[in-house]
């Protein structure tokens, strides 16, 4: 299998910088386990950060400050494991996501948001204004065209869709430019899963009370 | 501009130092090894969280945070993969995040079982970590201003695309497409001195 679509420089770059929401680091992170096209990417972007830290003029320290930390280090200190928990071990989800979801795809408590649509919203992870949740796309079904106020990203975990842009299989990751219009499909006989995070709420082109009419199943 | 930054050497052996220090600390929690990379880069973090708008107590407190997980965390560092200056950059850069902004900012899983295959690039020309800090910031240095600003505004100011966009008045497309340039052009500039 191969990644045929990866995270942008720009989003890359604001990653490395610290400058992504809690949710979208999410997302990003959980591609950068599964890519290392990215994660080589990522790599020489922080070591613009490490650079940066080099070339920072010298701020003193309190007189105290060394001795302080050295009298801690002989402390016993729990091992920072930023996973929460492990409940679905051996898994074939990728961290962190895996350490956010109580159970398998399939045995997830999913509700429906439309017919042919279901979707899961993850808990334990900060998401401000706007979404981050698991959406389940039944074959054939489209999800109806809409445009971005903030970023959006993507990132399938099972089964593909189809859009303008070209097909997203498993591990692809869509990182769309804010004025793209896309009308995802899900395109193969089997359920399409996919991680999306959401900075503002969707800006759906027909009106809101009409959604539903437009989720189509083939 | 590849003699600006081969005639560097200062640097580089600095760097070098600074990674073998950490690789002391790593493998044989060696105290001292620990307190000269406190020495160098105690005062660094702290500037580096006093410009991203902390007062001078938080930046304080969090650069001696920042080494203290330097300590705790050293059996994690490998240096085959990134310069001590990365490493730590990473640590205080989530230490921000989590403890001011209360946000997290989760990582990747190096070693994840789920990763797929990728065929479609080629593998990245391996840089020698040692010297990387040094070439990366002779790169970043000639960059073209309006480049370099967006650069620094995203790394040194800690702002968002938006945030840029709104400062600079420029659209958000034009944020994006400038750091696309600027990170292109560094990685050029990289691939050319090695
Ligand atoms: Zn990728």
């Amino acid at each position: 299998m191969t990644i045929h679509h990866h995270l942008n420089d720009a989003t890359l770059m604001a990653y490395a910088a610290g400058s992504v929401s809690e949710s979208l680091s999410f997302v990003i992170a959980t591609h950068l386990s599964v890519c290392s096209t990215c994660r080589a990417r990522v790599a020489e972007m922080e070591s613009l950060g490490g650079a940066e830290l080099e070339s920072q003029s010298e701020m003193t320290m309190s007189s105290t400050a060394l001795d302080n930390v050295m009298a801690l280090l002989d402390d016993d200190f729990f091992v920072e494991e930023s996973k929460i928990s492990k409940p679905v071990a051996n898994s074939n989800i990728p961290s962190p996501l895996r350490d956010y979801l109580p159970h398998e795809y399939e045995a997830l408590e999913w509700k429906t948001m439309a017919p042919g649509v279901k979707y899961f919203t993850l808990d334990g992870v900060n998401a401000g204004k706007g979404t981050l949740r698991l959406l389940k796309i039944a074959p054939g079904v489209t999800i109806p065209e809409h445009t971005h106020e903030g970023t959006e990203l993507t990132l399938v975990l099972k089964g593909s869709f189809s859009d303008e842009v070209g097909r997203f299989k498993a591990g692809d990751i869509a990182d769309l430019d804010d004025d793209i219009h896309h009308q995802p499909i899900a395109d193969t006989d089997e359920d399409c899963i996919c991680l999306i995070v959401t900075e503002a709420p969707l800006k759906f082109k027909a009106m809101m009370p009409k959604l539903f009419q437009y989720f189509v199943g083939m | 501009m590849d003699q600006a930054i081969k005639s560097n050497p200062t640097e580089v052996l600095d760097s070098q130092q600074m990674t073998a220090l950490l690789v002391r600390v790593s493998k044989e929690r060696d105290k001292q090894a620990f307190a000269c990379l406190f020495q160098h880069f105690a005062p660094r973090v702290k500037s580096y969280i006093f410009k991203l708008g902390s007062d001078e107590a938080m930046a304080e407190e969090l650069a001696q945070q920042t080494l203290l997980q330097v300590w705790r965390k050293a059996h994690l560092f490998d240096d085959s993969k990134a310069a001590a200056s990365t490493w730590i950059f990473r640590i205080a850069r989530n230490l921000r995040l989590d403890l001011i902004r209360k946000e997290k900012h989760f990582e990747y899983d190096d070693h994840d079982l789920t990763q797929i295959e990728d065929e479609s690039d080629s593998p990245e020309k391996h840089l020698d970590r040692m010297q990387h800090t040094a070439i990366v910031r002779e790169a970043v240095s000639q960059l073209p201003p309006e480049q370099a600003e967006i650069v620094h505004l995203s790394f040194y100011e800690g702002l968002s695309h938006g945030d840029i966009a709104e400062r600079l008045d420029l659209p958000l497309g034009t944020v994006k497409s400038r750091m696309r340039l600027a990170f292109k052009r560094v990685k050029d500039t990289i691939g050319g001195t090695l």
